[in-house]
């Protein structure tokens, strides 16, 4: 962990509101209603470090209502590789007296409680933490104009903590006025004066707590960084891959992804349907399939299920179909506002019949854009439906990342009508058929019939018992040879050694550092997150001897026989018995010290890990200053 | 650039001079099905109508869902396929939407349209993307040996009604009237001239055209359709269209653009009337009003490229 760097004692005499120490990263965490507007501050936290060139990452909670009901935003800003959305807030911003009981346990020794004295009275024992009282309802109102309204409180803090960790104000006041330029002015008056309310609260009384962001070096020619959540990245890589085509039925958390496309793909020349249930939603992209024109379907965990006939279907049709299931807490509805990688087994098996199709996970949001652009590749090249196992907290969570380079990325595409010639059969035995739109003049006079029913090469009906295990073989053998595509996994941390940590999905970030924790406290660890769910990827075999542990870490149950889902299919493919779960069902993402604990008792490390406790730069500069 | 290309379906014509479409060319697989099943006489018909329409051969397409009549697109020979159980018209309404260049055809059971498939049917209909279906009703389903179907009449002995049927079947055409549907007509597995001339019709409606056909399954329920058999005994009934010329006899004609009197005309007692029930011709398609907001936003846009549309989406997340 780096040190604070103390502040030279001659800048300090001489401005009493400069800063007291630099710090590389800071975790906040705003606690609310969910009408009150903390998603938009925490927005525009992490925008401003998008373009300030930090790193940055989201958590938030939403209640599953449709309005009212306490809600969360935490945002992480720091200048290093940030990797999660932080285990415990540096500053917690209590909106009401139910926010700051709910969440005072989530602030670390040492931090900042920022409350609302309007509506808060902190336990005056608590002297663990710096508890600092400003009355945000009422100088909002009083900066707005009276109105009594406390709509802008929201914007008062974000005031307050551009000044207490300095943050760059016009940069801020152009975000504001990007965000609320559209509707009228008042508005965006409002807001800048609730702004400027927030970021004027007499500094004699934050003087104790005034901070400054590291500013990273920036990067040469790097390309510019955009912040935005998982489900934007992956609507905007589909469309980056040349989809056009799609159809949807709401259901929480996919339900954004589809509004997006209906909005956006007419820009495109393109169509998006939202039909009239989730099976109607799958057909109707599968007819766009059959058109020519490789389409999206997607839903959360129960709208996939409903999806799985025409999923088999697909399988057996040979055509191409992209799947986005953004998982949720289940089974049935679940808990439909929190994560859960619970649909692994589903998305693999979870069609009638011997079923192979391709399953993709994405680590995180920038991988959200690059997974979309993959799985088109290969719903096209092997004429399968793809599955992109994504989650909630992928998809509401956000990030800064660089932005894409578009001109080499996108793809254009059209429907292939050109003619096929004699020799064409839409299912031949040896080799991957790209499916022949209508429009196809087909050489022979002999048009093909795509169908579920097993056939023979030319899609004739036949209940043969050779051709049907012929035809088996051949679509299992297409979808194992889509893993000669992937790349080489990327294995982090110890190339060898006492334990192998596995994940899939958006543990990736907790992993890492979990990683980075583990090793120094003396342990070698590896780690890889797969992004290749079916076929898996190549080489893990080799990797897995390597390592005394394999642990897979997932948040879904370990199930009747002790493993998790992935941790099932793991050791059901390499038969290895070093592999073993690490499994979590609370509907959280995973925080980076149960990862280190769990890992520690497993391995029998508990006494090495004491000392392991999260040393926040911000902390032991409260704890230095004392 | 990705727009869709877009010919309203009636009026596209092959490129070049080719050979009219003829039944040697449509003629695919021997069908499957029972000797003396109705579905013979409704495939003979198609291939008529496919003669008549004479559109180039790839750019029909035929598809179906599941039961002895969705056996159907393996005996023609053009594009086509055979989905799953009751969601033909969802997939036919992606293949349509998609590809504004191409016929599409659906042909299905009972079972298939007003069982299965009885939500999509209505969300069809009121969706109105431009195609036909086809439905052969045999009032039981005969694929899986004999179970009662939704329009099986009430007393009708069946495996899983033994006793007789006592639920209440369902009216096709009150159901097709009050989905929306913009074309509904009804015809008869035994009338050859008037089948092909209701397909027809309906291959030309720009829209949601729906077509009834009774087709009797010998096998599994012989003589369903007697009552509408004149050499059974029956009497084919059909609709006489109104000719607004005035003529006193005209006053009893039906208009088929009167919805309610369309659903007056559903409600006559069985067999009741064959012909066209309602036709709507001014309402547009999906087809129509998705490719209006494809036009007004691109027009919002200024035609930007795929790039520049991207490229400034991504600059507004900086």
């Amino acid at each position: 962990m780096v040190s604070p760097i103390p502040p030279s004692s001659a800048s300090a005499t001489a401005r009493s509101n400069a800063p007291l120490f630099t710090i590389p990263d800071v975790v906040i965490r705003l606690a609310g209603n969910s009408q009150d507007g903390i998603q938009a501050v925490g927005g525009f936290l992490a925008r401003l470090a998008g373009r300030s060139a930090q790193e940055v990452m989201t958590y938030m909670t939403i209640p599953s209502t449709i309005s009212g009901g306490p809600s969360i935003f935490q945002v992480r800003i720091g200048s290093g590789e940030i990797l999660s959305a932080g285990d415990r807030a540096d500053v917690l911003v209590a909106f009401y007296q139910h926010s700051y009981e709910s969440h005072r346990s989530s602030l670390r020794p040492g931090g900042v409680l920022l409350y609302d004295s309007d509506h808060v009275t902190p336990n005056p024992d608590d002297k663990e933490i710096t508890a600092v009282g400003i009355p945000m309802t009422s100088a909002t109102v009083e900066a707005v104009g009276g109105s009594s309204k406390e709509k802008g409180k929201n914007i008062y803090v974000l005031g307050l903590l551009a000044r207490m960790f300095d943050l760059d104000v016009p940069k801020l006041s152009q975000l504001i006025k990007e965000r609320f330029g559209g509707k009228n002015e008042d508005i965006v008056r409002n807001a800048l004066l609730a702004f400027d309310a927030g970021y004027a609260y007499p500094a004699e009384n934050l003087a104790h707590i005034l901070f400054r962001l590291e500013t990273p070096t920036p990067t040469v020619g790097g390309r510019p960084q955009i912040t935005t959540d998982g489900n934007t990245a992956l609507t905007y890589g589909l469309i980056a891959a040349g989809v056009r085509h799609g159809a949807g039925y709401p259901i929480t958390p996919w339900s954004s992804i589809m509004e997006t496309l209906r909005t956006e793909l007419p820009k495109y020349g393109g169509i998006f349907v939202q039909c009239e249930d989730e099976i109607a939603a799958a057909s109707t992209a599968l007819g766009f399939s059959y058109g020519g024109n490789l389409s999206i379907t997607g839903s959360s965990g129960p709208g996939l299920s409903l999806k799985m006939e025409a999923l088999g279907w697909a399988t057996m049709a040979e055509l191409p179909l992209i799947v986005v299931n953004v998982q949720r807490g289940g089974p049935s509805t679940g808990m439909p506002t929190n994560i859960e990688q619970s649909d692994l087994l589903q998305a693999i098996y979870g069609s009638h019949g011997d079923c192979p199709r391709v399953v993709l996970a994405p680590k995180n949001v920038e991988d959200c854009f690059y997974i979309a652009i993959e799985a088109c590749r290969i719903a096209r090249e092997f004429s399968t439906p793809v599955i992109i196992l994504t989650d909630q907290a992928l998809a509401t969570r956000i990030e800064a990342f660089d932005e894409p380079d578009l001109p080499k990325l996108m793809i254009e595409q059209k429907p292939d009508l050109s003619p096929r010639d004699a020799s064409y059969k839409p299912y031949p035995l040896d080799q991957v058929q790209r499916h022949a739109p209508p429009g196809s003049v087909i050489g022979s006079g002999k048009y093909p019939t795509v169908t579920g029913l097993e056939h023979d090469e030319y899609g004739h009906p036949t209940a043969s018992p050779a051709m049907h295990t012929k035809m088996t073989i051949k679509r299992r053998e297409k979808i194992k040879s889509v893993a000669a595509t992937f790349p080489a996994p990327e294995l982090f941390g110890d190339q060898s050694g006492d334990v192998l940590l596995i994940g899939w999905g958006c543990t990736y970030g907790p992993i890492r550092e979990a990683l980075g924790r583990l090793r120094g406290a003396g342990a070698t660890v590896g780690h890889i997150q797969i992004r290749h769910i079916h076929p898996l990827d190549g080489g893990l075999e080799e990797i897995f001897a390597r390592y005394r542990h394999i642990l897979v870490v997932e948040i879904n149950d370990e199930g009747l026989y002790g493993y998790g889902q992935l941790a099932t299919l793991l050791r059901s493919r390499y038969c290895n018995p070093a592999i073993s779960s690490i499994t979590k069902t609370d509907g959280l993402t995973y925080k980076v010290s149960e990862i280190v604990e769990r890992v520690a008792i497993k391995l029998g490390l508990a006494d090495t890990t004491v000392g392991m406790r999260k040393q926040s730069l911000l902390a032991s500069a409260l704890t230095a200053q004392k | 650039m990705s727009a869709p290309t877009l010919s309203p379906a009636v009026s596209s014509a092959p490129e070049a001079p080719r050979a009219p479409l003829t039944k040697k060319v449509l003629v695919a697989d021997h069908p499957t099905w029972c000797p003396g099943c109705g579905d013979f006489a409704v495939l003979a018909s198609f291939y008529k109508v496919l003669e008549k329409l004479n559109y180039p051969q790839e750019k029909i397409v035929t598809f179906a869902g599941i039961g002895c009549s969705s056996r159907f697109p393996y005996f023609v020979n053009t594009h086509g396929g055979h989905y799953i159980h009751g969601r033909s018209l969802p997939f036919a309404a992606g293949i349509s939407l998609g590809r504004d260049d191409l016929h599409v055809f659906v042909f299905g059971g009972d079972g298939d349209g007003f069982s299965i498939g009885g939500n999509h049917l209505v969300h069809t209909a009121r969706k109105n993307p431009r195609m036909t279906y086809v439905i052969m009703d045999n009032s039981v389903y005969g694929l899986t040996k004999k179970q009662t179907s939704p329009t099986s009449p009430i007393g009708f002995k069946s495996k899983t009604d033994p006793w007789g049927a006592f639920d209440q079947p369902i009216n096709p055409m009150r159901t097709l009237i009050n989905s929306g549907a913009t074309f509904i007509a009804r015809s008869h597995a035994t009338q050859v001239n008037h089948m092909v001339e209701m397909m027809h019709r309906a291959a030309l409606h720009d829209g949601f055209s729906v077509v009834e056909i009774l087709s009797e399954c010998v096998e599994f329920f012989e003589g369903a359709f007697d009552s509408s058999i004149p050499r059974k005994g029956g009497s084919f009934q059909t609709i006489d269209l109104k000719k607004n010329d005035g003529s006193a006899e005209d006053a009893a004609r039906h208009d088929p653009t009167d919805e309610l009197a369309a659903l007056r005309l559903a409600l006559d007692p069985w067999p009741g009337k064959f012909g066209i029930y309602y036709e709507n011709k001014s309402r547009p398609t999906k087809n129509a009003l998705e490719q209006k907001l494809i036009t007004n936003t691109r027009e919002k846009t200024k035609n930007a490229s795929d790039l520049e549309l991207l490229s400034k989406t991504f600059a507004r997340m900086r």
